[in-house]
């Protein structure tokens, strides 16, 4: 398994979720820049936090432009896996990979607290070693978090099943609680918390080590069907 | 021919917009108690130059749609002004 990490200027947990995923899940990870032009031979492909290009105009907007997003529409196209978080689930709505968009939180706050959640669909990629509506704690940290989507959307949103992550005490006025979603096919995942962020002890907890287990866990599995 | 578009980007209606929440309550603790309701918005202005104002409407269009607003959850309305010349 082969898992690329965009780096888009203001990208700041691209070393993060690197280290999540090489070091701490085995999984043979490496950083690409949001200038490439190609995505070739990834089986992952992962939009990490921060705030790219400034978060100018909105969060997400300007780096839906850069040279990398065509090539990644095309890997979602194909059915390859994309994990967005915190500021790359803003750029993935942005992109129209997943439905809905990211606005302010309800408080205006910056938040950033390790925040409860619950797993309430495990039949996915992103989170099939949780037991269902596990209740995990992953770090959040945004001011614009709170999701929206118009209510034809959100209502084909939760008949589909893709809801993946909901938070327990709705910290931003998310609707539905909704914390982390999939797009309509289940290959494209944005969430607002951070799982990178979670993966030892000493950051405070392992909780988000799931996320990068689960897709570990599909692409071997998918790699084992194919061989058969 | 040159064009001065005026761009209006605000929530939908059905978003609840929490900066201009803030905003309203500033106003009520100025006393200002008669506001009730407040719209914060963006306002852009763009010169450009198109060969008819029904290329020019298009292509502003195009511009509001794929990247000054999010259709998610906002909604936009442009004006256009032919001009003489572009503004220095």
């Amino acid at each position: 398994m082969r898992a690329a990490v965009l780096s888009f200027p203001g990208s700041n947990c691209d070393r993060d979720l690197l280290w999540a995923l090489d070091t701490m899940s085995g999984i043979d990870s490496e950083l690409v820049p949001a200038s490439a032009e190609h995505l070739d031979n990834y089986d992952l492909v992962c939009v990490p936090g921060g705030f790219s290009y400034g978060d100018y105009l909105r969060s997400g907007a300007i780096a839906r432009f850069s040279p990398v997003m065509s090539s990644l529409r095309e890997h979602a196209d194909r059915g390859g896996l994309v994990l967005g978080i915190c500021n790359g689930f803003q750029i993935l709505c942005e992109a129209g990979l997943l439905p809905g968009a990211l606005q302010w939180n309800r408080n205006l706050n910056f938040i950033c607290e390790p925040e409860p959640l619950r797993v309430v669909n495990t039949d996915s990629a992103f989170s099939n070693v949780y037991s269902q509506d596990q209740e995990i704690v992953l770090p959040i940290a945004h001011g614009e978090g709170n999701y929206y989507a118009a209510p034809d959307t959100l209502a084909k949103i939760e008949a589909n099943g893709q809801v993946i992550f909901r938070y327990v005490d709705n910290p931003n006025g998310s609707l539905n609680d909704i914390a982390g979603l999939t797009n309509a096919a289940g290959n494209v995942l944005g969430m607002m918390p951070h799982p990178e962020r979670a993966v030892e002890q000493l950051l405070g907890g392992t909780d988000g080590l799931g996320v990068f287990a689960s897709l570990k866990a599909q692409c071997e599995e998918a790699t084992t069907n194919a061989a058969r | 021919m040159n064009f001065l578009a005026k761009i209006h980007v605000n929530y939908k209606p059905s978003v609840l917009d929490p900066k201009a929440e803030a905003i309203k309550t500033a106003l009520t603790r100025m006393s200002m108690d008669n506001v009730s309701s407040v719209l914060y918005g963006k306002y852009f202005e763009l010169e450009l130059t198109a060969d008819s104002v029904a290329a020019a409407n298009t292509q502003v269009d195009r511009i509001c749609d794929e990247l000054l607003a999010n259709v998610n959850m906002e909604t936009y309305r442009f004006e256009l002004e032919e001009q003489s010349e572009v503004r220095e």
